[in-house]
């Protein structure tokens, strides 16, 4: 494996890194927004 | 998803007929997918987001026009549960057609044909996704709407995708089933049963994807032809297209007048279906009676699959406001 393609490698894991822990972030929201719509429905 | 399918290739109709030359999914490309992680915007177009527009929107107006109550935030999380469903399925799609996509200058670029992404993280990304899409339904609304998206992912990957695509002509006719579920989907999602209005919607779209998808192979039928996919111009030839998509724009023109007739919609989606079906008519027509074997000479072709998109579009939005117009 050259440099260059680890380089690459290293770059794509962090930015995929970033991106499931901002959708992480987002469902941590949503599943608190839900269960408190489904507590204040029942 | 199906007929949806063809609002991603809206912006490409300027699609050009050249013989496939694109690159198969050889053993370089397949063993540098395996070594290299996928970008992340690679999986967001494995999910073929243009394609989620109109699923998106249907499904939207299903959950508007149903009686009931759902809150902001569950109304939210059923129409992000679609917009999964629909993607996981996009992506379940683009996993199995992968050596098909190679051969189609159109699909060439996706990530697995262009050799981006190893194929079992597309599959691995898809199933996923649709179990995560259908439990979140089911969590988050009720189980029969659930239901309703675990069946639309399924028939379109098992009944659409692998079994009629490579198959029949009638590929798109059965198959577009699948894309005519969202506003079912919708409407369940806030009621927990169907009913007659989201079965008309549902019937709509299904008789409006065979002349919105014949129109577009009429004039991009080398590019299926060079896939091998049996489209029906390829296989019955134009004349016999021609005529099936007058005869079906004849039974979508039911469709859509339906609820007018069985008095589920008011004066607001009867003027907009009278008008907007009856352009689609005319416009079919005149496909019907063209006699054009180049595609660069196709315009009443590429018209009417222009406008077969905002008419669904026009439609859905009418049942929308007409269910307003008479709440008030």
């Amino acid at each position: 494996m050259t440099p260059e393609e680890e380089k690459l490698i290293r770059a794509r894991q962090r930015s995929r890194s970033i991106v499931t822990a901002l959708i992480l972030g987002a469902l941590v929201v949503l599943f608190f927004g839900i269960t408190i719509a489904k507590m204040s429905g029942s | 998803m199906v007929a949806l399918d063809c609002v991603m290739q809206a912006s490409e109709t300027d699609i050009e007929f050249v013989a496939s030359n694109a690159s198969l999914l050889t053993g370089e490309t397949a063993a540098n997918a395996a070594a290299i992680p996928a970008d992340w915007r690679d999986f967001v177009a494995l999910t073929k987001p243009r394609v989620m527009t109109l699923v998106v929107f249907t499904g939207l107006c299903g959950l508007l026009v149903a009686p009931g109550h759902l809150s902001p935030v569950l109304a939210f999380t059923a129409i992000l549960c679609i917009a999964l469903g629909a993607g996981a399925a996009g992506a379940l799609n683009q996993w199995y057609e992968a050596d098909r996509d190679a051969q189609m200058k159109r699909t060439a670029d996706r990530p697995l044909p262009a050799g981006r992404m190893s194929r079992e993280s597309a599959l691995h990304f898809g199933v996923g996704l649709s179990f995560f899409s259908v439990l979140l339904m089911g969590v988050a609304t009720n189980w029969v709407a659930a239901a309703i998206l675990a069946l639309s992912i399924l028939f379109y990957l098992f009944v659409y995708t692998i079994w009629l695509k490579p198959r029949t002509a009638q590929n798109i006719v059965i198959g577009g089933a699948a894309g005519a579920f969202p506003p079912l989907i919708g409407w369940a999602a806030v009621t927990g049963s169907v009913a007659p209005l989201p079965i008309a919607l549902f019937a709509l779209i299904f008789f409006w994807t065979p002349p919105h998808f014949w129109s577009l192979a009429l004039f991009v039928r080398m590019d299926y032809a060079n896939a091998g996919i049996p489209m029906l111009p390829i296989v019955a030839g134009e004349a016999a297209t021609r005529r099936q998509i007058l005869l079906y724009t004849g039974i979508m023109a039911a469709a859509a007048l339906a609820p007018v007739a069985l008095g589920l919609t008011g004066l607001v989606y009867a003027a907009v279906a009278l008008i907007g079906t009856g352009i689609f008519a005319a416009m079919a027509l005149q496909v019907a009676l063209h006699d054009e074997v180049d595609p660069a000479r196709m315009g009443p072709e590429k018209r009417l699959f222009k406008y077969s998109v905002l008419y669904l579009f026009l439609m859905f939005a009418a049942v929308v406001a007409d269910h307003w117009v008479m709440v008030r």
